[in-house]
């Protein structure tokens, strides 16, 4: 999309046929790679309607899938609120006017970017066993949520600290002549309209929570996959259960990540100057 | 923490093999850092190709693999390519699950490595491509010598971003049966619970360790190799 201006003329009638070669050429690569692969599927069975068919019944979606949906939404809608609340404190906190305040946010959040959701995840499900503090059905949710809040929290806080960092001087300096403290002009001026600049890269990292829930499976966490892998072994056809689950998460995934390109959009006009909160360069916002 | 407590931390690191269990993930990460960096260079050339059936496949490639969470392609990978498949990529059981596990990661990050390349060829002025088609360069020419050489170093930041949530993500293996750090830990923390906070900072300081680096190296790196203008 990007480089098609750049990378290429308006091609000339030469051009065009040689173009048009390519393109039949690769869509029959395609449809032979597609036709290969349906198949290998199906000599071994797996497009028999049989194994296909469950799925327009009611009877997987009301017993498992939706279940599982709902377990999934459940603990990516509470680690999206919490991980706002921990990156717009640590996020503050990198900000600071005190030098120790913003050493021991910096640290926080650069230890929890480093380490690997899925290890913070078995620590709190197992390390919160030992301190009586949660009911044991809930270890996996507790488990989940607090993994995927300190990671994505750590990842918000940058994109805080870089939406400030993107705006104009003149906006402190206008905060800090009309009589504002520091404090304020933060808390009143820069931080909401930092805000407003980080909204499509807050919108995709939503997509990256929602797609973590799905480690929850390790830790006994009753989610989407976690379903789809019990009603695929009860039933037989595990290969087409994954599918149905993988699809779900794409569409929803996908909605999301068309949310955030029209927030792209919107966000340029509401913010003073070209401000934009970009991924700061040690984050993983790609996961 | 009382002296105890460092003591039985130790004794336990001396039960089990903790280095050889980060020495998998890194394997895990070299071979599928590998694949993923050849077919998402694939993907990106793909992507800006004057070929619309190309574009799309890369494109259409690009939106499903990296909408899909990498717990279901790996658990793909084994329950269904290997279980239900028959597909099996050597006799021996543990290579086996190795090789498919390296399989699903390559495939996932291909698509971010896609997506890096491309944000490189996006650093890269009209300018540039402007002038080598005035020079005559075809599109293989122009992109061969003049628009990819750049794009990589403009990609540099981007693709060590890939590399670092591919270290960290090779720990997902563990669904695919490949016995590397978040298993050992797990491991470890059901048979000694009581030093279970000490197990879990020996772990995460071994990725703050291997990670941290790497961050640091390729944010050099992309200072170092940035192109001038």
């Amino acid at each position: 999309m990007s480089g098609r201006s750049v990378l290429f003329d308006a091609p000339g009638p030469v051009t065009r046929r040689r173009v048009l070669v390519a393109n039949v050429v690769g869509g029959v690569l395609v449809a032979a790679l597609v036709a290969v692969v349906l198949l290998r599927l199906a000599e071994k069975g797996q497009l028999d309607a049989a194994r296909w068919s469950p799925f327009l019944t009611a009877g997987p979606w009301t017993n498992f899938l939706l279940p599982g949906l709902v377990e999934t939404l459940r603990a990516a809608a509470i680690a999206m609120v919490t991980s706002g609340v921990f990156g717009l404190v640590f996020g503050l906190g990198r900000l600071s006017p005190s030098r120790v305040v913003r050493a021991v946010c910096g640290t926080v959040v650069e230890f929890f970017r480093a380490v690997p959701v899925l290890l913070m995840m078995i620590f709190f499900w197992l390390g919160l066993a030992q301190l009586d503090l949660f009911a044991p059905q809930d270890l996996p949710l507790v488990g989940v949520v607090l993994g995927l809040t300190l990671y994505n929290g750590s990842v918000v806080a940058e994109l805080v600290r870089s939406g400030v960092h993107s705006l104009p001087k003149g906006q402190r300096e206008a905060a800090l002549a009309v009589g504002l403290r520091p404090g304020q002009s933060l808390r009143l001026v820069e931080v909401p309209q930092a805000l407003i600049a980080m909204l499509p890269a807050l919108a995709s990292q939503l997509v990256v929570i929602l797609k973590d829930t799905a480690l929850g499976v390790i830790i006994t966490y009753p989610e989407l996959l976690d379903s789809a892998r019990r009603l695929g072994s009860g039933q037989g056809n595990i290969l087409q259960s994954l599918v149905v689950a993988a699809v779900v998460f794409i569409v929803i995934n996908d909605l999301l990540t068309r949310l955030a390109q029209w927030l792209a959009g919107r966000a340029g006009r509401r913010t003073a100057g070209t401000a934009s909160a970009e991924a700061p360069a040690l984050t993983v916002t790609t996961r | 923490m009382d002296e105890g407590y460092l003591a039985r931390l130790g004794t336990l690191l001396e039960q089990y093999d903790v280095p050889a269990a980060f020495w998998v993930n890194i394997q895990l990460t070299f071979w599928a850092g590998l694949l993923a960096l050849a077919l998402g260079t694939v993907l990106a050339v793909m992507r800006i190709s004057p070929v619309a059936s190309l574009r799309a496949l890369g494109a259409g490639y690009v939106t499903v693999l990296r909408n899909t969470p990498l717990t279901i392609i790996l658990v793909f990978c084994t329950l269904g390519l290997w279980g239900q498949l028959g597909v099996t990529l050597s006799s021996d059981f543990t290579s086996n699950f190795f090789r498919l596990a390296v399989l699903g990661l390559a495939v996932y990050h291909a698509a971010f490595v896609c997506e890096a390349l491309r944000s490189g060829v996006n650093t890269v002025p009209v300018g540039q491509a402007e002038a080598a088609r005035a020079l005559g360069l075809r599109f293989s020419q122009s992109a061969r010598l003049v628009i990819l050489p750049q794009a990589f170093r403009g990609a540099v930041a981007p693709l060590g971003n890939v590399l670092i949530a591919l270290i960290k993500n090779s720990t997902v293996a563990a669904v695919a049966s490949v016995a590397e750090t978040s298993g050992l830990m797990r491991q470890m923390i059901e048979f000694r619970p009581d030093v279970v906070l000490g197990i879990f900072l020996v772990f995460a300081l071994g990725y703050v360790v291997v990670v941290v680096p790497v961050g640091l190296a390729t944010t050099a790196l992309s200072r170092r190799l940035a192109v001038a203008r």
